[in-house]
């Protein structure tokens, strides 16, 4: 009962939606806000992304029809919930079993928002968004090896795929590897700017999102800034040191993303979108060949021990 | 419910996305607006997006003088835009076809097409005359609340253009001449 409790308290409150939401209009903020400094302008105000989404939950509602339309409809819901559960399976504080902090649903989870936007695209049946789902699956078949691989090594070495017993254990080099081919992918999961080809503003409109509009957008904004959460918070959860008081390890935590978030942000501003062609050879061949070294290492380092 | 209308009301007046068209415009106009994005003007504070996708957009700018071929162009985009929406007229070819008046390639001025909230007039406008309008589109898209909008009851001029310039109907004569 206990146990089932906190669990619901974790995915509903803390780190799961009453957390998660603002922490996403915020990190949404800080993308603007960093990139707009970054660019010499002030900026959108603090509260922007929540007027935006209001606004878009107010306007009107596209009239969608047959098996498509309600696929149409039913991508941005399935993006949101999927987003939030992977914020809410996040270890933040000290786990209490479950599906708490466990690292496959994790990933599982991640996954989820990009495979409803390839989807998304397809069935809105644009060119524009055709095109920018060809990307984002093309994208994300190149970056998820090196993703998957970074968080395998990581696991390897530390003989578990739970986050929660990952983030206590010390951290070995293999880990800082680990987690530096993670931050080298979050750029193309995210869609930010040397890989965001598949909203690539200036050539294909919105990419797949160019059919959407009003609250079902207003869904796929949420579902962006969950993912921002989750992926930062992820990348926090390995770095944090273990703390014993659970609200110094709570703001460790956000202060941790919010630095990420920051570093991405700076670094999405500060270059230029790459070739799709470019991007891939970039995933496939500098980031492969170092991911399939971190894990080559860790299984070394395993059987050894 | 009440307190909901409020809300929305100030979140779309803080949240104007645009649109882009032009409609044979000579470029002038667009360099303008793109540069009341940069820096220096950053209309970015007022929450201003330009978003690639008419579906996206409340506030439709249109720039240029609306020739024959652009017209089907500019009802469709404007079916595009979801409601509730505004739309501005950027330039003053767009409200009265500027030097190009009697031609017969144009078929505007715009409002004969569609419905527009404002006019900011000027060859081309200032970047701040367009911000001044975009922030006129938002107060307007706020005060008509939810009530769906057909046509605003009195198109809003604003700008240095406005009212006490006649530099562009002089310019129109001196060509006819």
């Amino acid at each position: 009962m206990n146990i089932l409790i906190t669990s619901l308290a974790r995915l509903l409150i803390f780190p799961g939606l009453v957390f998660a939401v603002p922490a996403a209009w915020f990190f949404l903020w800080v993308e603007r806000k960093a990139v707009a400094r970054m660019q010499g302008r002030i900026g959108p105000p603090f509260m922007q992304p929540f007027y935006d989404f209001i606004k878009l939950v107010g306007k009107d509602t596209p009239q969608r029809t047959g098996a498509s339309g309600m696929l149409m409809k039913a991508w941005p819901l399935i993006a949101v919930s999927a987003a939030a559960g992977a914020v809410g399976l996040l270890p933040v504080l000290p786990a209490s079993g479950g599906f708490q902090g466990d690292l496959i649903l994790l990933l599982a989870l991640l996954e989820v928002p990009s495979m409803c936007i390839i989807a998304a695209g397809f069935s809105s049946r644009s060119i524009f968004g055709e095109i920018g789902s060809a990307r984002e699956a093309v994208l994300s078949v190149s970056y998820n090896v090196v993703f998957l691989l970074a968080i395998i090594s990581i696991a390897a070495s530390q003989h578990t795929f739970r986050l929660d017993t990952l983030a206590q254990l010390p951290a070995s080099p293999l880990r800082w590897l680990g987690i530096a081919a993670i931050l080298v992918c979050l750029p193309a999961k995210l869609h930010l700017n040397p890989f965001s080809l598949p909203n690539a503003e200036q050539e294909i409109y919105s990419g797949p999102m160019t059919e959407y509009a009003g609250p079902e957008l207003a869904m796929w904004e949420l579902s962006h800034g969950l993912e921002w959460v989750a992926a930062t918070g992820l990348v926090a959860t390995l770095i944090a040191p273990q703390l014993t008081l659970w609200w110094v390890a709570a703001l460790v935590f956000v202060a941790l993303s919010f630095f990420i978030v920051l570093l991405l942000s700076v670094v999405a501003s500060a270059t230029a979108r790459l070739q799709i062609d470019t991007t891939v050879r970039f995933y496939w061949q500098c980031t492969l060949i170092f991911a399939v070294l971190a894990v080559a290492s860790a299984l070394f380092m395993r059987l050894r021990a | 419910m009440k307190l909901w209308n409020r809300l929305m009301c100030y979140c779309r007046r803080r949240s104007p996305w645009l649109f882009h068209m032009n409609s044979g415009s000579c470029n002038g106009c667009d360099i303008e607006i793109i540069a009341s994005l940069t820096p220096r003007y950053d209309a970015e504070q007022l929450g201003v997006r330009l978003e690639g996708s008419p579906r996206h957009a409340d506030i439709l700018c249109v720039t240029g003088p609306v020739t024959h071929n652009a017209v089907e162009a500019i009802k469709t985009v404007y079916g595009q835009v979801y409601g509730p929406k505004a739309v501005i007229a950027i330039g003053s070819c767009p409200a009265t076809t500027n030097v190009f008046i009697d031609s017969r390639t144009l078929a505007g001025p715009l409002n004969l097409h569609i419905p527009v909230d404002v006019f900011v007039p000027g060859c081309p406008p200032r970047p701040d005359a367009i911000i001044l309008g975009v922030a006129k589109a938002a107060a307007i898209l706020a005060a008509r609340g939810n009530k769906p909008a057909a046509v605003a009851s009195e198109p809003e001029v604003v700008g240095e253009c406005a009212g006490n310039c006649t530099c562009c109907e002089s310019n129109a004569k001196e060509v006819q001449a």
